[in-house]
């Protein structure tokens, strides 16, 4: 099978455009003025200090970001230690106030002078005493 | 004495072939810095085993079996190393496309085969390695199956394969472009 047969007009012409063309760009460029021959070691040295750079960046940032984690999570724990604390002191409030309530009542209960019940009658011997 | 001959051969051979060397790896990488460090590396390796070529080849299949080699490392080493891919020096597909013979044609007629010039890059692009390399060596190097074959290291089936799926994705672009 020959290939070039079984090109049709428009493609053969623009293979041969695009040999012709990658024929004149080579020889302009295997001809042009040299000028790179420092700058290629130069490139060289750049790229490598990019690449320490970066990886210098790299390990100070994970470890950076490991105490900076480490940090938050302390200052978590703190916070919650003493939310903790706050809401025990403040339950611990309430339940005291509760049980001095209670007790208030059951002392003005007990402290009565008169049972409830004879009340009434009470009332009506302060009635007579007054007569 | 030998090896003084064997230097004016190797010298001989070097002038001869080495733009043809540099041209492939030009078009293959579309870097001009590139391809000369990729010729220089070709020529270099060649010098090394120039004593050893015993000539089953022509020296032109043989230096684009290192240069196709050579071009082979390199994509697969840049693959690794991710942050090169900033610096690379391939120029886009215009610039690519802007050499052209100007002949007698008029601008108009220039500025259509600019255009098909680009189209053709922009498949080319599209290929796969091995499709590229094939397609470059016979349209623009215009090898013969057979040689392409030899510096390839596939069989003469297996580049029409290749021959015949590039032309296909040309086509497509030229085609898609109308």
């Amino acid at each position: 099978m020959n290939f070039d047969e079984q090109l049709d007009d428009e493609l053969n012409a623009a293979l041969k455009e695009f040999r012709s063309s990658v024929h004149g760009w080579s020889e302009a460029a295997y001809f042009r003025p040299r000028t790179a021959i420092h700058a290629a070691p130069r490139a060289r040295v750049w790229r490598l200090v990019a690449g320490w750079a970066l990886g210098c960046a790299l390990l100070v940032g994970a470890v950076g970001g490991g105490i900076v984690e480490q940090r938050h999570r302390q200052e978590l724990a703190r916070i919650t230690a003493v939310q903790t604390a706050e809401q025990q002191r403040k339950l611990a409030v309430e339940r005291a106030r509760e049980e001095e309530d209670l007790l208030a009542k059951v002392d003005s209960d007990v402290a009565r002078e008169v049972p409830s019940a004879m009340e009434p009658l009470a009332q009506l011997m302060v009635e007579d005493e007054s007569k | 004495m030998t090896e003084e001959i064997a230097a004016d051969e190797f010298t001989r051979m070097v002038a001869s072939h080495r733009p043809q060397i540099f041209r492939f790896l030009l078009a293959s990488t579309r870097d001009v810095d590139l391809a000369e460090t990729l010729t220089q590396d070709c020529l270099l390796k060649a010098h090394r085993h120039w004593a050893s070529f015993r000539g089953e080849s022509s020296v032109m299949t043989w230096l684009m079996r290192i240069a196709i080699n050579l071009q082979k490392d390199h994509w697969r080493s840049r693959r690794m190393q991710f942050w090169r891919q900033a610096s690379s020096g391939a120029v886009d597909l215009d610039e690519a496309s802007e050499w052209l013979p100007s002949g007698e044609r008029s601008a108009e007629q220039q500025m259509l085969a600019r255009e098909r010039v680009a189209q053709v890059w922009k498949a080319v692009e599209k290929l796969s390695e091995r499709q590229r390399t094939v397609f470059l060596l016979r349209y623009v190097e215009e090898q013969e199956l057979s040689q392409i074959a030899e510096a390839t290291g596939l069989s003469e089936g297996t580049v029409k394969a290749h021959l015949s799926r590039a032309l296909v994705k040309v086509r497509g672009e030229l085609g898609g472009k109308r």
